[in-house]
Formats: structure tokens, sequence, C-alpha cells
């Protein structure tokens, strides 16, 4: 009985369970019967329960066992249990079970069969699965099977031998002798491309493949008007290999290529597969130049074909030659870029990649427009890939420093969650090497920090930022763009917020950290600048506070910290005055309650003294009155 | 060369798989698992190639897919194959099988995975393309098969016609009998 019909039944039995649970119970009640019948010596359904077995095994169970099996139906004398044991084969061994080498003396037996489709199941096992010693042990049969006079065996013969030197490099030699002789296989060609000395062989490829393009029409292999495409394909791309750095080889192919690239109608996809690898020929081997210009014209002209996988592979082959032919592809440029705003994926995928390949310095500026816009609109999975191209171009032909600063943010805001992790600390460096921008940077980050603190990589370079050169953020001045009006209180605020947000991550925490306390050393700074400032009250206040730095630091958090509540004041002209007062100082740098904390923290970390509790009415070697520490109070 | 042919419905299951490389059996479920995801995400009017999943090879692998009616017949390939080629491939095979089962569709090839096994053996060998003339093809796996029968049934020769014509109709062909190449636009196809 032919395999079919108990198959046929047990794939119905599977198709009716209803969950996958009762599939699981009836493939394995299957398995177990089938397992059975493998015991028993001989009978007759042994090819069906091999057949239910591998049908089993595609949908994803164990089916280990049957390859005992399969050796033994390979060696039946029956053409259906062969039939069957080699698929076995081809499924459940490979070079790694030692049952495979079992089979290598059937596949010997089988390949000296007279009959030929028996001959063709051993070399298609051989060719699927074939390991390093089976192909060795077999070789010099393969060789025998190359000569014969039947083109059916010649030809899969051909393609076991392709195997077998894929596995064994040094079995080439032994079979390039018999692929000589043989004229009309082309799957020789395929093979060929494995051994590489075969220059003299150019003028009957060329030969063969002017007839084909010449000549008339063939009903046997013809496909929609052009002469075996197929054909036509493979001896190209042997052309091909064969032209790569080998002067005289491609002279030799230039006329017909540029033959084939003007003939072949490009109408329909059949000739545009021919088109496609006469192009790639071109630009491998070293042709002359009008023969490239050609080629890259035809890519042109597939880039502006309606059908996106024409359009692909165009993009595809033009990526290859970015780098050598680089102003042919700019010619292409505005196409290119308009594949970015296509819907398929894959064509924007090519499309970014060789937009990326043509920035120049040249087109930065548009280029970068553009693919600053894609980056908004592109799928998530392109999106880092995009990030990284536009900082790596950027960093390439930035025409001016503050454009590239720019550039980087504009990245950082729309797509900061993709970008690499070594983006902030190269940002870091370029704006630390920009000092003339250095105040243009931080107010730019303070508005983008006030905005939107969730995309990592900005908070990150913002805090930094801030707690580098946020003495320029209070000075309130910058020539570039319009200053922000801000106080310590607000610096200090953003970045609290930043230090309690759910969305900082650790190390963006670390950062707004690390600000603040840079901070409080330029304002440390800033109080000392006040240290010789007119107004004496300043002054004063400034070498206290500089003081109170340097000797008292074990005070500092004390004395800092949050005033108690002030009782109202009856006297309306003592409010008035400490209002006024100040209005007046502008720039107070005071500890505000955060880093005092956080000052707290870390002294009790270094093991500092404890802080002395602070009551209200505690005085100390300062010459303040009363009013005045109120002020100083309010300001809190 | 080609790495692997996979063909499963519209949810995945797949209906032959056939790989020219070993991976162990976990590892071929996750590859038809990816490639279903990948594949099924895609509109109809895309192109037909795809960046190739993780597993089945790095960056050198693409899958070139066709949707025929509730079928996806999928072909990883690498770089040396030509893309448009192994389109062509597909649709070869997706010929020579309509040939071979009149009207083919996806019960014929649930039901008679061995068949297609052997069809597709003539096509693709040892993950290189074999033969891609459709007659050329249906001549030999008809010869194969007429062997096949002559050993059950060595003395009468007309009922090897009759068997035939029972072994490929099948019995209560009910459900999803819709032909595989009728439901999409494929025989006008410009080839």
């Amino acid at each position: 009985m032919s395999p079919s019909v108990p198959l046929q039944e047990m794939i119905r039995a599977i198709r009716s369970a209803r969950t996958q649970c009762e599939e699981r119970g009836v493939i394995q009640r299957e398995c177990a019967a089938i397992r059975a019948q493998f015991r028993q010596a001989d009978n007759g359904g042994r090819s069906h329960n091999l057949a239910k077995l591998l049908y089993v095994h595609m949908l994803g169970y164990p089916a280990h066992f049957g390859q005992m099996e399969c050796v033994r139906m390979i060696a039946s004398p029956r053409y259906s249990e062969k039939r069957v044991g080699y698929l076995g084969a081809m499924m459940l061994l490979d070079e790694k079970q030692d049952a495979s080498l079992l089979i290598t003396n059937s596949i010997k037996n089988d390949l000296s069969n007279s009959n030929q489709y028996i001959q063709s199941l051993a070399l298609c096992t051989l060719a699927c699965m074939g390991s390093a010693e089976m192909c060795r042990d077999l070789a010099p049969e393969i060789d025998r099977l190359l000569r014969a006079s039947n083109s059916y065996i010649k030809k899969k013969a051909a393609l076991c031998a392709v195997h077998i030197v894929r596995k064994v490099h040094d079995l080439g030699e032994l079979f390039t002798k018999a692929a000589l002789n043989s004229s009309c296989c082309e799957y020789y060609f395929q093979f060929i491309s494995y051994c590489f000395w075969f220059s003299f062989t150019v003028p009957d490829l060329v030969q063969i493949m002017k007839g084909l393009v010449i000549s008339g029409y063939s009903p046997d292999h013809d496909v929609a008007g052009i002469s075996d495409p197929f054909l036509q394909v493979r001896i190209l791309r042997l052309l091909r290999i064969l032209g790569r750095n080998n002067e005289a080889a491609s002279d030799a192919m230039n006329d017909l290529l540029a033959q084939v690239a003007t003939n072949t109608d490009s109408t329909k996809t059949v000739g545009n597969a021919v088109l496609y690898e006469t192009v790639l020929t071109v630009l491998d081997i070293k042709s002359e130049s009008g023969l490239r210009v050609l080629a890259v014209n035809i890519l042109g002209r597939f880039l502006l074909n309606n059908d996106r996988n024409i359009r692909y592979i165009a993009m595809t082959s033009l990526q290859k030659i970015v780098g050598t032919d680089h102003n042919a592809v700019q010619r292409h440029r505005g196409t290119i870029v308009d594949c970015l705003k296509d819907q398929d994926a894959s064509v924007k995928r090519r499309a970014l990649e060789l937009s990326l390949a043509l920035v120049s310095a040249s087109n930065i500026r548009s280029m970068m427009k553009e693919l600053l816009s894609f980056l908004s609109s592109c799928p998530p999975e392109l999106r880092s890939q995009t990030a990284s191209g536009i900082f790596n171009a950027a960093e390439r032909y930035a025409p001016s420093q503050r454009w590239h600063i720019d550039t980087i943010l504009h990245v950082l805001t729309t797509a900061g969650g993709d970008v690499r992790d070594e983006t902030v600390p190269n940002l870091i460096q370029l704006i630390t090497n920009t000092s003339e921008l250095h105040c243009y940077t931080v107010h730019k980050l303070y508005r983008a920090l006030l905005s939107d603190i969730s995309q990592q990589p900005l908070v990150q370079v913002a805090c930094w930022c801030i707690g580098e050169y946020g003495d320029l953020l209070l000075t309130g001045e910058c020539q570039e763009t319009e200053p922000v009006q801000v106080t310590e209180d607000y610096v200090l605020d953003v970045l609290e917020t930043v230090l309690q947000s759910h969305m900082s991550s650790p190390s963006t925490r670390g950062f707004a950290l690390t600000a603040t306390m840079k901070l409080s050393t330029r304002i440390r700074s800033i109080v000392s600048i006040y240290g010789s400032c007119i107004d004496v009250e300043l002054q004063q206040r400034a070498v206290e506070y500089n003081a109170l730095f340097k000797k008292y630091d074990h005070m500092r958090a004390a004395v800092l910290e949050r005033m108690p509540v002030i009782e109202k004041n009856s006297q309306g002209h003592t409010n008035g005055e400490t209002i006024k007062e100040s209005q007046t100082v502008k720039v107070k740098p005071g500890e505000p309650q955060q880093p005092a904390n956080q000052v707290q923290d870390l002294l009790d970390l270094l093991g500092g003294l404890e802080p002395t509790p602070i009551t209200p009415g505690l005085t100390f070697t300062y010459t303040h009155n009363e009013l005045q520490k109120q002020e100083t109070g309010r300001d809190f | 060369m080609i790495k692997a042919i996979l063909i499963f419905n519209n949810h995945g299951k797949p209906r032959l798989s056939k790989f020219y490389e070993h991976y162990n059996e976990d590892t071929e479920q996750q590859i038809i698992r990816e490639t279903f995801h990948l594949v099924s995400k895609r509109d109809e009017n895309v192109c037909n190639f795809l960046e190739g999943g993780m597993l089945i090879g790095g960056s050198d692998y693409k899958l070139i897919y066709r949707h025929y009616a509730t079928l996806y017949f999928v072909f990883c390939v690498d770089s040396s194959e030509s893309e448009l080629g192994i389109l062509d491939l597909i649709q070869v095979f997706v010929e020579t099988l309509d040939k071979c089962f009149e009207n083919v569709c996806e019960l014929d090839l649930i039901f008679h995975v061995d068949k297609v096994h052997n069809i597709l053996a003539e096509m693709v060998m040892g993950g290189m393309v074999l033969e891609t003339n459709m007659n050329e093809i249906i001549t030999q796996v008809d010869a194969q098969n007429k062997m096949e029968k002559s050993e059950f049934f060595p003395f009468f020769s007309f009922s090897l016609s009759l068997y035939r014509r029972l072994s490929f109709s099948l019995p209560g062909r009910t459900g999803r009998h819709r032909p595989v190449l009728q439901e999409r636009p494929l025989v006008p196809y410009q080839l």
C-alpha cells in the first residue's frame, strides 16, 4: 500500500482534536503505536509508519526514535520504502548523529544502482545532509556520475559536488576535470564558482550567452519573451565571479554585458531579473567607466519603478557601490530620500542606510533636515540606527558648532530613549570643547529640561551642564538665544524634580546629585566674588558666607536648615523694609533646603559631626540683627 | 544558498518545513514561529523581501515570501541568491503544485506532505536551485510516482491510472478547499 492512506487517517485524527491537549494525546498514542511497530521484525506497513512519524516531526514533536528505522528503510529494495527512508534521513538525521554514518554504505550502493531515480534519491540526500566523512568517502562515486551520459543525473551530481566542495574544500580539484569536459550543463557553473582558475573558459561562456541573447524564440526555455532567463542569470553570475580582480576576463565580457544591458526588455519582471544580474556583474568586475555609468543608470531607472520589489533591490545594489561610485549615486539622492517616506518598512530601512551613506559636506543641512523628520516618524526598530547615523554624520560634516549642538539636542528630544550609551559622554566632551557656546547650550538645555524630563540621556546631559555652567544661567545674559529669567531656586527645583521623578534612572539621579553639589561650589565662587563688592551689606554677607564654607563647615548644615515658622510682626514698616531689602539683593547665593539636606546626608556618610539642633533664637558670631535674620529666613 | 523553505497558513501552522542546514527541533519550531510573526505583520502591497529574524542567521539572510490564499510560502536565502530569481522560483513551485494536484488547495498540502516533499526535491537540492522548468519537474515526478505504483500493481497497468485518480482526489474534501492559485490573481501575473 502506498504510504498515503494510513497517513491521511492519522492526519484527520490529529486535525479533529479540538484542543492542544487532545492533539498531544492523539500524537502520543500514535507515536507509541509506531514505536511498537518499529520493534516488530518485518511488516508491510513500515513506510506508512515512517511517513506518520515525519508528519509528527513537522508539527514539532520529538521523533528521534525513527532514526534507525530510516536506516533500515533506506537499505530496503523497494522504491517506495527507500523514498520515505531517504526523506526521513533528510529530516531526522544530521552529521552529528551516529546513525548518519550507517547510511553511507547504502548510499554508495544506491549510487551505482541502474535505476536513475534511486540514484537521484541518494544524491539528493547526500547533498542535503552529507557530513565531511561521508563526502570524502563518496567523492569518487560522484565524480564518476559527473561523467555519466544521463543529463538528469549529471545535474544532480553537479549540485551534490557543490555541497561536497563546500564541506571539504580540498576535493574541489577532483571535480574540476570532470566539469571541464562537460559543456551542456548549466549547473556546473554554480559549482565552478568554487574553483577560481577558469579564466580561459570565459570566451566559451560569452559565446553561449551571446547565443541566448540574440537567438530566436525557443519555446522550451522561454519565459515571457526572454530565452531561458535562469540560464542567463547563472552565466552572468559566473562571469561576475570570474571577472573579479581579473583584467583579461573583464575585458572579454565588456561587449557582451553592454549588449545584454541594452537589449533586454525591462517591462517584465524576468527582464528586470536579467538586468539586475548584469548590473551586479558590471559593478563587480573591472569594467570600463562607460559600462559602469550604464549600470548606475539602470539602477536609477529601477528606483523610479512602481514595483516596490524593484526599488528595494535597486537600493540594495546602490548600497554596494556607494563607496566607490559616490558621485553617480548622488545624482539619485532625491529619489532615495523620497523613499524614506514610503510605507514599507523594508524599503525605509534600505533608504535609511543609503541616505546615511550619501551624506556629505555639501548636502549636510538638507539631508539632516530630512533625516530628523524621518526620525520623528520612523518605526521603532530603526530609531537607534537612525540616531547613531545622524550623530556620525553630524560629527563628520557639521558646518558649525552651534548647528552640531542643535542637531544633537533635537535628536535627544525626539528619540532620547534610543541613543547609545556613549552618546552622553561624547556630547559632554563636545560641549566642553566649545567654550563660547556654553551659555547658549546651558540655556537651551534648561528649557528642554523644563518641558520634559523623561528622556534619560537628555536629562543627564542637562544636569551635567547646569552643574557646570549654572552660573551662566543665573547671570541672565546670552547673545545667541533669549535669556531665561531664573533664580537659583528654579534651577535647584528642576534638579530636585529630576531627582525625585520615578522616570529617572539611577545614573540620571547620579548626574543630578553631582550637579547640585557643583552648584554649591559655583555658588560659593559667586559668593566670594561678592566679597569685594562695593555694597557693604553684600560684602559682609559674602565674606561671612565664605567663612561659613571655610571655617564653620560643620555648622553649615545646621545654620542653613529650614527656618521655623515666622510669626507675623505687627510693625508694618519693618515688613516694608524687609521687602525692599530682599529686592535690592537680587543675587542671593543662598543654600536652599535641598542641597542642605543632601550636605547633611553627605556629612553623615562621611562620618561628619552631627548637626547641632537649632533653636530659633540662636545667635552666632555674625552681627546680624533680628530683622536681617528674619529676612534671610524669608529668602528661604 | 537557500537556508530553509517554509510553508505555513494564516494562523502559523506549519504545512511544510524543509531546512537545508541543521538545527535542532526546538530551534526549528522557534524559527517557524518567528518567521510567522514577521511575515504576518506585513501589509498586502509592500515588497516581498524581509530582513530575516535573528534566529536563522545573522545579517546576511533575508526572507523572500509570497502570500497565496491561506498560505505563506517563505524562502530564507542568503546574499548569494538573486531576490527576483527566488521570487520567480516560488511562483514556479506553486504552479507545479497546481499541475500535480489539480487546483491545489491547502488540504492537499496537509494530506500529501510527502508528495510535496518529493516535488520540492526535484526543484531544490542541498540548498541550491536544481530545476526551474515546470514541465521537466512534472515529468520526473510522474515517472517516479509511476515507478512506486508499479511495485504495488505489477500486473494491472490500467489500474495504475485508476489508482492515480483515486489517490489524488481526497475523500470528504470539506472546509478549506479554496484553490490556492485562484484566490489571488496569479496566473495572469506578469512573469
